[in-house]
């Protein structure tokens, strides 16, 4: 990419005055108070790095339960609380966030934007997660406690909950809240504000993923504070949205909530893709292939989510030919998805590739990733899907897309920025060993899942039949491999950020995007104050 | 594929592990006791090997880069970034392929909704946390009884020693013809359940106030066995499905028994009851209906579950008492025991709560509760 760029070198001249530029506030104000990208981006990354280690106790606490038959460690009750948060918590507070903390540290470096163009608006955005995280976690110690009612939130058993149960839908409210505003501001931020001839079609793959993410957040989170709210008055105000005794119907509110609930697991997996369209070309050093494709792939599959939403109910008894319009549709995302995947491994093919953990990340992701694509194809499949549904190889298929699609993706975007942000290279041995770890103890807690989906173990139950006892704990030892090998993580981070070695200006020889070649190592506060100038 | 690779490493982790349990290792669906069972097997072989085949050429084409084309080997990266020919290609094959798919799925799923002319209706209607079972049409019509699980409370928290079909037992069996289409009404009278026989590869949601139908028809003697597989409160892993397949003779011979049981209860209804009589009855009703939620040392676990020793309702007026097991308390997970239970043993089940736990208001009599049952 060749570009005039006037404050190329800024950073070099000005690098030790820029610990001054942070506002005016110092300590926890700086945080509190602070408008710039960066910052912000931070915060969200380490309030999601929070929430990941808060979900993967709940986790723990699962598969020690289910560790072998018969109940030992939780009661029912609470074994429903602990799926219930596990899931809101990883895919709103520690998925998510991490994701829209990419695009604040990422997007107005890469686009030439000085910052985020509503800077407070910004601010607010991630501030309202703290509060939505802490009613969250309150709920937890309401009578009844949280609820029971698994992530989805299923009428009519959420009429049958505690106030827990209110507290978390105000904070599926204030989630949306954020999640809208930090959308808008996104949209806002790379319709307006890029740099001089960096025209859409130039822009890096990550912007991309994340323009059309937003737009679905924007399109879908207002469904899901409809879903809520009709659940609430339900509750308490005497409506019968769901309720069939007067003239609603429980039904109906599945489809309000998958209707958000698909281009939802794509607002999770789009900017994934995006992270890796970053890590693939620059460890393959070659561009990436098929850009344009990649674009039309991307918004390609953003429409059809709107459009596929009732294959996660395939057993409420739909009429045949709506079930045969879900599946037909559903199956079609798989033609874009894998013009995707194809032209990955076409931009792998004949690169001059090394295999740094950001790469090891995203060829796990690819490949795993892949893996949870095709399941997703057998569960589309409405006669399979009548077998498998609500079983454990539902429970393996998403946590294929969840976890190694887009936590596998979250890890390569860190290691692969981390020396950029901070000007500190993690250590690379301890990187690789946390990425291998990671991949074996996955596959070994999710793997295994496939066959006890398929034997007929069904999601969701705190004890089972014998016949499963073995699966389950290769499933529940692997969970513990898994968390163990997070702390190694952990340990790798917080040492590179205390004392790890200085990173060299440009760690990764094959990157291309303005940041990496127009910025210093490691950025300053602020960036473009003056725009790129891009022929 | 690296899962078969996993498979050996975990092979040794296996052989560890297998003195946990003596069953065979179940990995795959359960053999298939219906045709339609038998064409998801089919359908699900034939996208697994197409898959499997797609999986190995892409991601061999993807490992070969990995080996050959690094940079410790010295290949030099290429430019090419762009082929509007293989990107064509690349997306109308999958198409293809996909409609290669769709064709015999289509043909499964016609067939599965095709509910017309069975032989017998049933309709199953899930309640937290049993299912109840009415023969609507058919030989057998008019038998109508609650089937739940009859592991032992034991041998799921206190770690006794665990039966073969531990989770998987019932009372009370479905019991069906064989090689008869059998029409399955789902519905719900509380929440949404779930109705599922993997050997019969039927699944349908319960839903409460609606009524949706599967059909099944068994091609095997024996007893088959499903759980409730849409999340229903606390006690959802613990309402099990079994179905027992029989010949059209011993199913017969089934109906008339059902029948004459029927009959005999029937007449219970007016007879007086000795109250130690009455209240023993009414101890076993409750641990098999009421304890999961109420414990069985009556104290609940407030708030959801409302303790009933020293509760005002059951130390008021027996109407009061009579009403909200009857009828339920709309929401929250107390159900109306009128239509799972009949009248004598509600009337033994209420006894019993008026008897225990420091609770002495008297006794209820089945002929009252028949007048109170609307």
């Amino acid at each position: 990419m060749s570009a005039v760029v006037d404050t190329h070198g800024h950073g070099h001249d000005h690098g030790h005055e820029h610990h001054d530029h942070h506002g005016g506030y110092s300590g926890v104000m700086r945080w509190i108070t602070t408008t710039n990208h960066k910052d912000i981006g931070t915060l969200y990354l380490w309030f999601a790095g929070i929430m990941f280690f808060a979900g993967g106790m709940m986790a723990l606490v699962i598969r020690a339960e289910l560790f072998e038959p018969g109940l030992q460690l939780v009661n029912p009750d609470f074994f429903n609380q602990m799926t219930t948060m596990h899931g809101l918590i990883m895919i709103f507070g520690a998925i998510m966030p991490a994701f829209v903390g990419f695009a604040n540290w990422q997007i107005p470096m890469m686009i030439g934007a000085p910052d985020m163009a509503f800077a407070r608006l910004n601010n607010w955005s991630f501030w309202l997660l703290p509060f939505a995280a802490t009613l969250l976690m309150l709920s937890f110690f309401t009578p009844g406690g949280a609820p029971g009612t698994g992530w989805t939130l299923y009428a009519p058993l959420t009429v049958q909950q505690g106030i827990g149960m209110d507290f978390t839908i105000f904070a599926v409210h204030i989630l949306g809240m954020s999640s809208i505003l930090g959308s808008i501001n996104i949209i806002t931020t790379i319709l307006n504000m890029r740099a001089p001839g960096m025209t859409l079609m130039k822009m890096p793959m990550f912007c991309w993923t994340w323009l059309i993410t937003a737009y679905l957040l924007v399109a879908v989170m207002p469904v899901l504070a409809g879903a809520v709210t009709m659940t609430l008055t339900d509750r308490h105000f005497g409506t019968t949205f769901f309720n069939a005794a007067g003239g609603g119907d429980p039904v109906l509110y599945q489809h309000i909530f998958w209707f958000f609930g698909h281009p939802e697991v794509y607002v999770i997996a789009l900017p994934a893709f995006g992270v890796i369209s970053q890590v693939i070309p620059a460890f393959s050093r070659k561009p990436l292939f098929g850009y344009a494709s990649m674009v039309y792939a991307t918004a390609a599959i953003a429409i059809l989510s709107f459009i596929v939403w009732a294959h996660h109910m395939y057993t409420v008894g739909m009429p045949v030919t709506g079930q045969l319009f879900f599946m037909y549709a559903t199956t079609l995302i798989a033609v874009p998805t894998g013009v995707k995947v194809f032209n990955w491994v076409s931009t792998m093919w004949k690169g001059s590739l090394s295999f740094e953990t950001p790469m090891l990340f995203a060829i796990g992701f690819l490949f795993l990733f892949t893996l949870g694509g095709f399941t997703g194809l057998v569960l589309s499949l409405v006669p399979i899907d009548i077998q498998l549904q609500d079983t454990y190889y539902v429970v393996a298929h998403f946590h294929y897309v969840m976890v190694a699609g887009a936590m596998f993706s979250a890890f390569a975007g860190i290691y692969f920025w981390l020396p950029k942000w901070t000007g500190k290279m993690y250590n690379e041995t301890l990187g690789q060993w946390h990425f291998w770890l990671t991949l074996i103890f996955f596959n070994m807690i999710f793997f295994v899942q496939h066959f006890l989906g398929m034997a007929g173990m069904p999601r969701r139950i705190p004890d089972y039949p014998l016949m499963f006892e073995t699966w389950n704990k290769i499933s529940s030892i692997g969970a513990f491999g898994f968390a163990v090998s997070q702390l190694l993580f952990l340990y790798n981070l917080f040492t590179t950020l205390k004392s790890g070695a200085q990173a060299p200006q440009m760690p990764w020889e094959g990157a291309d995007s303005l940041d990496w070649t127009h910025l210093p190592t490691p950025v300053p506060y602020h960036t473009w104050e003056t725009p790129p100038v891009l022929k | 594929m690296r899962g078969s690779k996993l498979l050996c490493a975990l092979g040794g982790l296996y052989a560890a592990l297998a003195c946990s349990s003596a069953h065979a290792l179940a990995w795959y669906f359960p053999s298939a006791a219906s045709s339609m069972a038998q064409e998801i097997d089919h359908l699900h072989q034939y996208v697994m090997w197409l898959i499997i085949v797609i999986f190995v050429g892409v991601f061999g084409f993807m490992f070969y880069a990995c080996f050959a084309h690094r940079k410790s080997r010295g290949h030099p990266a290429e430019q090419f970034h762009e082929n509007t020919t293989v990107e064509i290609l690349w997306t109308i094959i999958p198409a293809l392929i996909l409609i290669v798919i769709a064709w015999p799925v289509t043909k499964v799923v016609i067939a599965q909704k095709d509910t017309s002319s069975p032989d017998l209706t049933i309709k199953a209607t899930g309640y937290q946390w049993k299912w109840g079972y009415d023969y609507l049409k058919g030989e057998g019509e008019g038998i109508s009884f609650v089937s739940m699980l009859a592991t032992p409370r034991e041998q799921i928290d206190a770690g006794a020693q665990k039966d073969e079909n531990y989770l998987l037992e019932v009372d009370r069996e479905l019991v069906v013809p064989i090689d008869k289409k059998i029409r399955v009404l789902a519905t719900a009278a509380d929440v949404i359940h779930a109705w599922w026989v993997p050997a019969f590869g039927v699944k349908q949601d319960a839903i409460p106030g609606f009524i949706r139908d599967i059909w099944f028809r068994a091609d095997k003697l024996g007893t088959f066995r499903g759980q409730c597989a849409e999340l229903c409160g606390k006690e959802h892993g613990f309402m099990p499905i079994v179905v027992r397949v029989v010949s059209q003779e011993d199913y017969t011979k089934w109906v008339a028994q059902q029948k004459q049981a029927a009959a005999a209860q029937a007449e219970d209804v007016n007879k007086k009851w000795d109250p130690k009589e009455l209240v023993a009855h009414g101890e076993k009703l409750y641990s098999a209906n009421c304890v999961a939620c109420h414990q069985a040392n009556g104290r609940g676990a407030p708030p959801a579950f409302p303790p009933l020793a020293g509760s005002k309702v059951v130390n008021g007026p027996k109407e009061g008492h009579m009403d909200i097991v009857l009828n339920g308390k709309a929401g929250t997970a107390m159900a109306p025991f009128g239509k799972q239970l009949s009248d004598t043993d509600i009337a033994a089940v209420i006894s019993y709560e008026r008897s225990s736990w420091g609770n002495k208001s008297g006794i209820v009599q089945p002929a009252e509760v028949r007048a109170r049952h609307k």
